[in-house]
């Protein structure tokens, strides 16, 4: 039996960004176990200051290549609420679309190209191309269809440009949107696929039941606006943010811990299955069937099967929101206008990772402050939480053993270190 | 022998990366080509011995130089990946305010916590062969100048304004829908994808190496702009360069 294990994953792989794995269990006992979060700081305040409300949403889109969509969306809306603009129908359906190209893309990469290798015991995609190739082609083809859908709307997944606020200055064409959604009903295959793949796998047990926290609308599995809601009840407007996140430094890690009714609480695909699992489109519920998910899910391992049943939601409602956008047809339309250049807002969306809140104040149209809490620093005390439970379990295991569970632990969490330290509000207790 | 190839990140959004990645979309023999031996993004393995480095992000803090000169020592071609490391891009933005009015601003009295300086290119630290540029890159420019690289060629990206794309995707100009736009001056190459989609150029691939300031002028006094409103345009992407350029 160890009594002495010492795991220390410097620079985890296979997570975006830079994180240390650190524990210390010294005779038995566990002294120190920490996921460290070592990122520099890009200081996006200061970068957003002083900018025009125009601007913003593509510098704050600089944050995250894989969330560049998300950010940019929910800065936009941020901005809108500040300058009392209400968007058009129309716009909020073609950014509902683009939505779910931004959560295929990044499920997708997370799932058959960062956490899949684990399960198949590999150390990357890379030497599933030539074992499985038509595992790395699906999933190559599944993300070329979620840039396929951003391009149409935006011109591209990562840093959209047609978005903007108040609207859009860039229309799909009427063929544009039936080649896609000829492109959403070819891929069903794909879906099936994924859905198989993810049902072979065995997930390491543990359950640890904590508070899941995701935005909530009454009539659709929400990704943009809606209430803050959790398990363990109450929900919240947006504005009330920051009495829900309740932000506060810890000394390892550059990017801020958040708590809410117990010690911690998850946001990301899990939490939203567990809020919003009634709203999930029946083909979604089908493929949580397969995958034996029932809400509420709680083992942290399973998020990534959460997000496939995420990408069976997103490409069953895109194909939805494609039929009706040409059902109704796509109007050339002008931005709509701020009605005001004096404001303050907070934004909210369920990007990939979960809820992201974006937060301005503009003065005569330029950004004096702002401040943006990010999903993977909330899921931050909650990876710990689950550490120090899993960790004393697991012991007799060995070293190897012990370091490779927690990696796939904090990878399970699709955990974007580079974001949660690209903080707008940085500051550190002493 | 397969060429080795590595990749490093350092003060990025990582797009650059994923557009890396998405590049095999449409290439997956580019697997086949190389072999990859650092990625961290993607993959466990680290492989120390590399040919060729391809660095996305800018230096931004002391620490990052060693880093980076141990990359310059090790590999034989050293690409920058994106506006981040070729122009310092969207991290320099801060540039304008001092190190310690950003500390201030940011972190209050814990000003002196976090080691950081002025963001910058990674060519302010070490010589770079090649640059592909963009913020995100490009992606097929990356596998036509990954081809040259490997073919021992010199890559060329194109030294001609955006305008030239522009025109020929026969997009109504920016200026027309009463906005600035830095095509005039900036380096094509992304086949002029922002005015296509209804946003002024702000020069992310960086500027063309001679750049006609006067048609810039002549253009932006036609419709009526100030040379301010270009240079706020500028300040997204290029305020490291017209700092520089302030000094020398
Ligand atoms: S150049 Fe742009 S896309 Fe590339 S890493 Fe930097 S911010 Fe991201
Ligand atoms: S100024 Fe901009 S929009 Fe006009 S032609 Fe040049 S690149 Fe195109
Ligand atoms: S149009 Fe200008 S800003 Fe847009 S990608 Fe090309 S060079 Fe960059």
């Amino acid at each position: 039996m160890t009594t002495n294990v010492k795991v220390d994953v410097h620079h985890l792989t296979r997570v975006e960004g830079h994180g240390n794995i650190v524990v210390n269990v010294v005779d038995g006992s566990l002294e120190q176990c920490e996921l460290q979060i070592v990122e520099t700081p890009r200081f996006f305040e200061a970068m957003v200051k002083d900018r025009p409300y125009h601007e913003t949403s593509h510098i704050t889109s600089r944050i995250c290549g894989i969330c560049a969509g998300g950010h940019a969306t929910t800065s936009l809306r941020a901005t809108e609420n500040a300058l009392g603009i209400e968007p058009t129908e129309q716009t909020v359906l073609l950014r509902k679309l683009n939505f779910f190209g931004e959560i295929l893309d990044s499920h997708v990469l997370h799932v058959y190209m960062l956490v899949a290798p684990d399960y198949l015991g590999l150390g990357s995609v890379i030497p599933l191309a030539s074992t499985n190739p038509e595992v790395v082609l699906r999933a190559l083809r599944m993300k070329k269809l979620a840039g396929d859908v951003c391009e149409a709307i935006c011109g591209r997944h990562t840093h959209p440009i047609g978005m903007t606020v108040g609207g859009f200055t860039h229309f799909p064409q009427r063929a544009d949107l039936e080649a896609l959604r000829e492109q959403l009903i070819a891929s069903r295959p794909d879906l099936e696929a994924t859905v198989e793949l993810y049902s072979t796998l065995s997930l390491p047990a543990f359950e640890r039941e904590t508070e899941y926290i995701a935005l909530r609308k009454p009539d659709e599995y929400a990704f943009i606006d809606g209430m803050i809601a959790s398990t363990d009840g109450g929900e919240w407007p947006l504005s009330a943010y920051q009495s829900v996140t309740n932000e506060y430094n810890v000394p390892h890690s550059s990017a801020k811990h958040t708590k809410n009714q117990r010690d911690s609480y998850m946001v990301g695909a899990q939490a939203r299955f567990n809020v919003n699992y009634d709203l999930l489109h029946p083909k979604a519920k089908e493929a949580a069937e397969a995958l034996n998910l029932r809400p509420k899910i709680t083992n942290p391992y399973a998020n990534a099967a959460a997000q496939v049943v995420e990408i069976v939601h997103s490409i069953e409602e895109a194909i939805v929101l494609t039929e009706e956008l040409l059902e109704r047809g796509v109007q050339w339309e002008e931005p709509v206008k701020p009605t005001r250049l004096t404001g303050e807002g907070v934004g909210a969306c369920e990007v990939p990772r979960g809820i992201l809140f974006h937060h301005y104040v503009y003065e005569e149209g330029f950004a004096v402050k702002a401040n943006c809490v990010i999903p993977t620093g909330q899921n931050l005390a909650n990876i710990e939480a689950d550490m120090r439970e899993l960790v004393p379990t697991i012991l007799h295991e060995g070293e190897d053993a012990v370091t490779l569970k927690l990696e796939m632990l904090v990878r399970a969490y699709d955990p974007c270190i580079s974001c949660s330290t690209h903080l707008l509000d940085v500051e550190f207790v002493e | 022998m397969k060429p080795k190839i590595a990749f490093f990140d350092f003060t990025s959004c990582e797009g650059c990366q994923l557009t890396v990645v998405d590049s095999l979309q449409t290439n997956v023999g580019l697997l086949d080509m190389v072999e990859i031996v650092q990625f961290r993004e993607a993959m466990t393995e680290k492989g120390t011995d590399y040919q060729i480095a391809f660095v996305e992000g800018s230096c931004t803090r002391e620490s990052d130089e060693d880093r980076l000169r141990a990359i310059r020592e090790q590999a034989d071609v050293v690409v920058a990946l994106g506006a981040c490391a070729h122009l310092g891009g969207i991290n320099a933005i801060r540039n304008i305010y001092s190190i310690d009015e950003v500390r201030d601003e940011v972190y209050g009295d814990k000003g002196e916590w976090y080691e950081t300086y002025q963001p910058r290119p990674i060519d302010a630290v070490i010589a770079v062969d090649a640059v592909i540029p963009g913020c995100p890159i490009d992606r097929d420019e990356f596998i036509a100048v990954v081809t040259q690289v490997l073919q021992g060629r010199e890559p060329r990206i194109p030294d001609h304004p955006v305008c030239i794309e522009c025109k020929l995707n026969e997009t109504v100009c920016m200026y027309l829908r009463g906005e600035i736009c830095l095509g005039p001056i900036s380096r094509a190459g992304c086949g002029a994808i922002c005015p296509k989609y209804g946003f002024g150029c702000v020069g992310c691939r960086g500027m063309i190496s001679n750049p006609n300031l006067e048609s810039m002028e002549e253009v932006l006094e036609q419709y009526g702009r100030t040379l301010e409103e270009a240079r706020a345009k500028m300040s997204m992407f290029l305020t490291y360069q017209t700092l520089e350029e302030g000094e020398s």
